[in-house]
């Protein structure tokens, strides 16, 4: 009987293995494809509409397919667009050359301490995001802790500031973003096999050698990551520029939002976003390119 | 000494108290809310067209300026009782607070009437607060607030052509009637207090850190000075950066034409250019004139009060920095009580509206609040009763008739059009 009804499952069941199988990837990526369809897809569709609408808060907005909107905020505020992508540019660029030796030392010379030393790299950005840039804003004040000491020592002019420059706005964005490019960048350093490094040294190349033509190339899928993480969101950052700018820092960031929340200029702010979200997915295509796919696969 | 009131009475970080006090949402505010994560109020208004429906009525709104005989109120007011609960959303530090963390002033409004109040400071700028209730009214739905305090010169002025205001009831309101200043009455932008009555009003004029600028400044156009280079402050915002800018320039703000603009935001372009103005600052002026980051700034006329009373008064302790009225005269705004379309206690903020104007509880809250007052009967009872001449003596919480003569007003927008022009020459100033 036992053995009877064992058979019996097995006999149904094995066609049915086959269905779950076939089914089971999809099934798998339910909730992410359900999750980008409802907070991804049908957002960015909404938004296309919405830049395609002509009108006003108090009279509603109509989808007009006006297509001009496009040039028009270009038009308006390119200064502010390629300046955003001037800065983070630049910032990109600095936490690249400030993390990769962070990276690499922790890699390999933390020894048995590197989790220590990693958690060390990420403490400060356990306190929230504002808190820290305004942070920036009390020490660099003009008679703060750091430039007023150093005015009173005669050392700085006294006209001299940080605060309200492009530069205070970069570094803070540099700052900000630090962990997302240190992070990709250890992991990718860290998994570099030794013995490829030992093989190099027996070779008989030098130290700069070694780096340049074998530790290097080996962590650019690293880097690779590393630019794209941190320079999307830098691109797209207001905080920074709002709390430690001045006048001509503004970045498409800070527009979008007074566009929004101030204007209510509905399809202003959201062509400007879209036009950014384009600006940054063709960058992000091109540099694929030229760094090729298969680093990102690798490092995927 | 005995004449000046509690030191311990702002000892509560407002930021600790702003996470104290938010408003505890219900389930259904939940879902309404949720939209607003994302941080798209498009997006929210879209949620919340196709998603949450609230069971509120879709009233129609009233047309703005429509003659109160002309509505029927008890559509919005039934038969006139209170429900005994007010969902009130203040901006920060706007109400007495007790050493407690408490409000005398609500607690006996409480007592007197049983209307228990949830006060919260949930309102930060005008514009940002709108953005989240305006897609809710526009889904026909309760915000969660039955009374609301908003700026004038666009905040209001928006509400009352999007008709999402309830119109008051004046039988609700003699306190008002009786003992608010007669220039908050009948207003430009709400002619005869259909939809609003004043909550507090203040000055935007000049502040500046008295060490370092040793002759006072008597215009807006001692901003435009090289004196103080990269030491200047200005407004980033549409109303309180062009009035004055226009008003010292000797062109009338509200008949001004879009010519007379282009002029006033070149001569605030080029001291930007020249280095002069340091930045065009939110409500962070005051940090930065405190900090000495500025010394020479726009401001608002209570931010100064606060700045410059000693710690053991409640203030910030910088007796340096001082305020002026400029020559050409300060803007005088105003901000503004109103329920919401849809409130579901109307009945409880309009009894609230007409409890502040009773002149003893005026006088608490605006030795408490330090931005002026709606009610000039209160400076009696502040010097008499309360025993502050500190408060009562100033002429930034009670300004004398004099200040007020010169004062001009924000400037009121024809049509959206005017409004986008105006925007069209003077944001690209202030966001540069």
């Amino acid at each position: 009987m036992g053995q009877r009804m064992a058979t019996g499952v097995q006999l149904v069941g094995k066609p049915k293995a086959r269905l779950g199988k076939r089914l089971a990837p999809y099934l798998l990526t339910l909730p992410g494809g359900l999750w980008l369809l409802l907070f991804f897809l049908i957002p960015i569709l909404f938004m296309a509409s919405v830049s395609l609408q002509t009108g006003s808060l108090e009279q509603g907005f109509q989808l007009t397919w006006h297509v001009g909107r496009y040039w028009e905020v270009l038009r308006q505020y390119h200064v502010q667009f390629v300046r955003s992508l001037i800065y983070g540019s630049v910032a990109t660029g600095i936490t690249l050359l400030v993390a990769y030796p962070v990276a690499y030392w922790i890699a390999f010379h933390g020894g048995k301490h590197k989790t220590t030393f990693l958690f060390l790299l990420l403490l400060p950005f356990f306190v929230s995001f504002v808190i820290r840039t305004l942070a920036w804003q009390f020490i660099l004040a003009d008679d703060g802790l750091v430039l007023g000491t150093l005015k009173r020592w005669h050392l700085l002019p006294h006209s001299f500031h940080v605060l309200a420059t492009s530069a205070a706005v970069i570094s803070g964005i540099a700052y900000n973003f630090l962990p997302f490019m240190a992070l990709p960048l250890y992991v990718a350093i860290e998994r570099i096999d030794r013995r490829v490094v030992e093989a190099a040294h027996d070779l008989y190349a030098g130290r700069s050698q070694v780096f340049t033509r074998v530790i290097f190339p080996l962590s650019v899928p690293g880097v690779f990551a590393g630019i794209l993480l941190t320079f999307v969101p830098a691109v797209g950052d207001y905080v920074n520029a709002s709390i430690l700018g001045g006048t001509k820092t503004t970045m498409i960031g800070n527009i979008v939002q007074l566009e929004f929340l101030q204007n209510f200029h509905y399809p202003v702010a959201a062509a400007l976003s879209f036009l950014l979200m384009a600006v940054l997915l063709i960058g992000i295509f091109l540099y694929a390119k030229v760094l090729g796919t298969r680093s990102i696969q690798e490092y995927v | 000494m005995n004449d000046q009131p509690d030191p311990a009475r702002r000892p509560i970080d407002p930021a600790l108290l702003r996470g104290l006090t938010q408003r505890r949402y219900s389930r259904r505010d939940m879902l309404r809310f949720a939209g607003y994560g994302v941080g798209s109020a498009g997006l929210a208004a879209f949620l919340a067209a196709c998603g949450v429906k609230g069971s509120a009525p879709k009233a129609s709104p009233t047309k703005p300026g429509a003659s109160p005989s002309a509505i029927d109120f008890t559509k919005y007011y039934g038969d006139g009782k209170p429900a005994g609960t007010l969902n009130f959303a203040n901006w920060e530090d706007y109400i007495d607070v007790d050493s407690k963390g408490n409000s005398p002033s609500l607690q006996a409004f409480t007592k007197q009437t049983g209307i228990k109040v949830n006060y919260k400071t949930v309102i930060n700028d005008n514009d940002p607060f709108l953005a989240k209730i305006i897609p809710v009214l526009q889904a026909g739905q309760d915000t969660g607030y039955d009374l609301i305090v908003i700026t004038n010169g666009g905040g209001i002025e928006r509400m009352i052509a999007l008709g999402f205001l309830t119109p008051l009831d004046h039988k609700f309101l003699p306190n008002w009637e009786a003992n608010a200043d007669p220039k908050t009455k009948n207003p430009n932008y709400d002619p005869g207090n259909v939809y609003t009555v004043a909550w507090q009003s203040g000055f935007t004029g000049i502040g500046y850190n008295s060490k370092v600028v040793k002759t006072p400044p008597t215009s807006f156009k001692d901003l435009l000075d090289p004196t103080y280079k990269g030491k200047v402050g200005m407004f980033a915002n549409d109303q309180d950066l062009p009035c004055p800018a226009l008003n010292a320039m000797g062109f009338d703000i509200d008949k001004s034409t879009s010519d007379q603009w282009k002029t006033a935001a070149d001569a605030v372009s080029k001291a930007r250019d020249d280095g002069i103005v340091r930045k065009f600052y939110d409500q962070s002026y005051i940090d930065a004139l405190e900090n000495g980051d500025i010394v020479l700034t726009q401001a608002w006329s209570g931010d100064i009060f606060i700045a410059s009373a000693p710690k053991s008064f409640g203030g910030d302790g910088f007796p340096e920095m001082k305020f002026v009225f400029p020559q050409e005269g300060p803007i005088y705004w105003h901000d503004n009580m109103a329920i919401p379309l849809h409130a579901q206690h109307p009945v409880d903020a309009i009894t609230y509206m007409n409890y502040v104007y009773d002149p003893k509880v005026a006088a608490e809250m605006a030795d408490f609040i330090w931005y002026v007052t709606p009610v000039p009967g209160a400076q009696s009872v502040v010097l008499n009763d309360l025993k502050d001449p500190t408060v009562a003596n100033s002429p930034l919480i009670f300004p004398s008739a004099q200040d007020l003569l010169q004062a001009k007003q924000y400037k009121v927008f024809k049509d959206s059009a005017e409004k986008d022009e105006w925007d069209s020459v003077w944001q690209p100033v202030y966001s540069s």
